[in-house]
C-alpha cells in the first residue's frame, strides 16, 4: 500500500510571529521556517506504517514556493521514499487556501492512487483544520481526524480520535484520509547521513496547472492586525492577598 | 440571509456550544437548526426554545447517531439548497463536518471565527491567536465555525420554533463507529465553565496533580485544566488540555498554576476574563498576561490557598 503524506512549510512554532504595521498580514522576511509540526508526525507514522510492513512506498507532497522543496527533503530524510513539489508563486498573499491544496491532492491521489492520506490536522500559521475533511470529501472517501492511534486491518483502518469528550475509535473502508494530532507519535530526527541519502531521493517539479487546478484565493483577506493586549497586572505577596482578591471577583 | 446551524449533541442533551453559534448566527439572519441523530428528539425540542430560532430540522435515523462525517455532511448539503450560510461550533463534531460540507459545496470555509462584521466578513485568529485576520468570503455560500467563547450564548428558552422531519441520504458504507472512550468527570466542562483552575509540568506527576489541583477546583466549583507538557507527561487525560491544539477556554477566571506560559498554550486561555497565575520562576511569560500574579512554591502555595477559601 502506498501512503502519500502531505506537508506544509510553515513559520517555526518557537518563533513568535510579529504583524506587519500595515496590517498586510504577518512578517515572514528572515524568520526561520519549518516543517509543520502535525505534519511530522504525519511523515513518522507514514514511517512506522512501512516499518511494520504496511506501507510499501512513502510520497511525500508539499504544495508551495521553491522553498518548499527544503520541506520536502526533510520528508524524505526522515524516511520517505519520494517527493512531489507543487510550485507555487512566491509573492505575499499567494498563499494556496485549504480547498485549492485538497483539489490538487485529490488530482495526485487520482495518480497515485494511495492507500492511506495522512497529514497534519492543522497547519499552525492558518490554524484552518480544513484540507484533510476537504480531500476527503472530494475524493469521496471516509476521514478519520484528530488521530492518535491508527491500525490498519485488511481493507479497512481503525482510527481512535481525540474527541471533546474523550477518545472515539472508527473503522474507516480504505482508501482513507487520516488527520494527526499531536499525541499519535514522537517524530524521529533525521540523521547526518540520511539528510545527504535525501539529497539523491526523488523528487518531481509540478504546477497547479499540471492538475488543472485554480488557486485563486476566495476568502480576501482585507487585515491582519495584533490581538488585543491585555493591561499589565499586579503582582501580590502573599496566599491572604490573593484570596482577597479572589473574593473580590466573587469567585470564592 | 437564512442560516443553518448545526446542533452539538448527545443524542440526550443540547450542548452550550450550540448557543454561542445561534447568536453568530442571527447577526447574519434567520437561524435555522439541524438536529441529526438518533433518538433525538429531546434535543430537537430543546433547540426549539431556544430564543430566535426559526426552524428546526430533525434528521432521527441510525446513520447519525455518531455525527459521522461522512453520513451528516451529504445531509448538511441537501438542505443547503435552501440556505445561504452553514455554521457549525468549532468543537471537534463542528470541525470534523463543516470543512467536509465546505468541499463538497465548492467553497471555502471560514474556520473559527470571533466576529461577525458584515454580512460576508469575519474576524478569526491566525498562528495561534498572534494575529487577528479579517477575511471576506467571495463564495456563493458561506461555511464557517464559530469559536464559542467568543459570542454570548443565545437564551435556551423563550423561543418556540417549528419542528421538522427531515431525512438524508443515510449511511454512506465508508465508516463506522466502535467505541467512545469518555472522561467521567463530575465537574463543569472546560469549555463552558466559569472557573478553570489548571496545572502544569511543575505539578510533578499525576498524585500530586490530583493531590493539589482537584481539591482547589472543587472548592471553587471550577473546571480542571492542563498544559500539553501535564498531559504529555501522563498526569491527566488529554482532553483536559488547554491550548492551541487542545481546547479553548475563555472562563471569568483562569488559574494557572505551575504552567509557564508557551505561546500554545496562551493560545487557548488568554481571552479569559482574569487570569491569575502561581509560579515560582517570576520570569515565566504566564505573568505578562496575568492579572494577579503570585511567585513562589506552588506546593506550599496550593494547599495554603485551598485552606483559606
Amino acid at each position: 500500500m502506498k501512503v502519500l503524506v502531505p506537508v506544509k512549510r510553515v513559520i517555526d512554532y518557537n518563533v513568535r510571529p510579529r504583524v506587519k504595521a500595515d496590517g498586510s498580514g504577518v512578517d515572514l522576511a528572515n524568520v526561520k521556517m519549518s516543517m509543520n509540526p502535525f505534519d511530522e508526525i504525519a511523515v513518522e507514522e507514514a514511517i512506522r506504517l512501512k516499518e511494520k510492513g504496511v506501507a510499501s512506498e512513502i510520497v511525500a507532497v508539499s504544495i508551495g514556493p521553491a522553498k518548499a522543496q527544503e520541506t520536502l527533503r526533510t520528508a524524505l530524510a526522515m524516511g520517505a521514499d519520494r517527493a512531489i513539489h507543487v510550485q507555487t508563486p512566491e509573492d505575499v498573499g499567494s498563499e494556496v487556501e485549504p480547498l485549492a491544496v485538497a483539489k490538487i491532492l485529490k488530482a495526485i491521489a487520482d495518480e497515485e492512487q494511495p492507500g492511506i492520506v495522512l497529514m497534519g490536522k492543522q497547519a499552525i500559521d492558518d490554524d484552518s483544520n480544513q484540507t484533510g475533511q476537504m480531500l476527503a470529501a472530494l475524493w469521496g472517501r471516509p476521514q478519520g481526524t484528530f488521530a492518535s492511534k491508527v491500525e490498519v486491518a485488511g481493507d479497512s483502518v481503525q482510527v481512535t480520535r481525540e474527541v471533546d469528550g474523550g477518545l472515539e475509535t472508527v473503522s474507516l473502508k480504505l482508501p482513507a484520509v487520516v488527520t494527526t494530532d499531536l499525541r499519535l507519535n514522537e517524530p524521529r530526527y533525521a540523521s547526518l547521513p540520511n539528510i545527504m541519502k535525501a539529497k539523491s531521493k526523488p523528487l518531481a517539479a509540478k504546477t497547479p496547472a499540471d492538475y488543472g487546478v485554480d488557486t485563486a484565493p476566495r476568502l480576501k483577506v482585507t487585515r491582519v492586525v495584533e490581538p488585543p493586549v491585555r493591561q499589565a497586572g499586579i503582582k501580590v505577596g502573599s496566599v491572604d492577598e490573593l484570596v482577597a482578591k479572589l473574593k473580590a471577583l466573587g469567585v470564592a | 440571509m437564512k442560516t443553518l446551524v448545526l446542533v452539538e449533541h448527545d443524542n440526550v442533551h443540547l450542548k452550550d456550544a450550540t448557543l454561542a453559534t445561534v447568536t453568530a448566527a442571527a447577526k447574519l439572519g434567520e437561524v435555522h437548526l439541524l438536529v441529526a441523530g438518533k433518538g433525538c428528539r429531546a434535543v430537537a425540542d430543546a433547540a426549539a426554545k431556544i430564543a430566535g430560532v426559526g426552524k428546526v430540522y430533525l434528521a432521527d435515523d441510525a446513520a447519525y447517531e455518531h455525527q459521522m462525517a461522512e453520513n451528516v455532511a451529504p445531509l448538511v448539503v441537501g438542505l443547503m439548497d435552501s440556505h445561504d450560510a452553514f455554521l457549525a461550533p468549532a468543537t471537534t463534531t463542528g470541525k470534523n463536518v463543516a470543512p467536509r460540507v465546505a468541499a463538497l459545496l465548492d467553497v471555502m470555509q471560514v474556520s473559527d471565527i470571533v466576529s461577525v462584521e458584515g454580512e460576508r466578513t469575519f474576524t478569526r485568529p491566525i498562528y495561534a491567536g498572534n494575529a487577528i485576520a479579517t477575511v471576506e468570503s467571495t463564495d456563493a455560500k458561506l461555511v464557517i465555525t464559530v469559536r464559542g467563547t467568543t459570542f454570548d450564548k443565545a437564551a435556551s428558552e423563550g423561543g418556540s420554533a417549528s419542528i421538522e422531519d427531515v431525512s438524508g441520504p443515510g449511511d454512506s458504507g465508508l465508516s463506522s463507529f466502535v467505541s467512545l472512550a469518555a472522561e467521567e468527570s463530575e465537574r463543569p466542562e472546560l469549555t463552558s465553565a466559569k472557573v478553570i483552575v489548571s496545572g502544569g509540568r511543575a505539578l510533578k506527576d499525576a498524585a500530586t496533580f490530583e493531590q493539589l489541583i482537584v481539591p482547589l477546583a472543587d472548592k471553587l466549583g471550577a473546571a480542571v485544566g492542563a498544559s500539553r507538557a501535564a498531559v504529555d507527561a501522563g498526569y491527566v487525560p488529554n482532553d483536559y488540555q488547554v491550548g492551541q491544539t487542545g481546547k479553548i477556554v475563555a472562563p471569568q477566571v483562569y488559574i494557572a498554576i505551575g504552567i509557564s506560559g508557551a505561546i500554545q498554550h496562551l493560545a487557548g486561555m488568554k481571552d479569559s476574563k482574569v487570569i491569575v497565575a502561581i509560579n515560582k520562576d517570576e520570569d515565566a511569560p504566564i505573568f505578562q498576561v496575568a492579572d494577579i500574579g503570585l511567585v513562589g512554591d506552588l506546593f506550599q502555595i496550593v494547599p495554603e490557598l485551598t485552606s483559606k477559601l
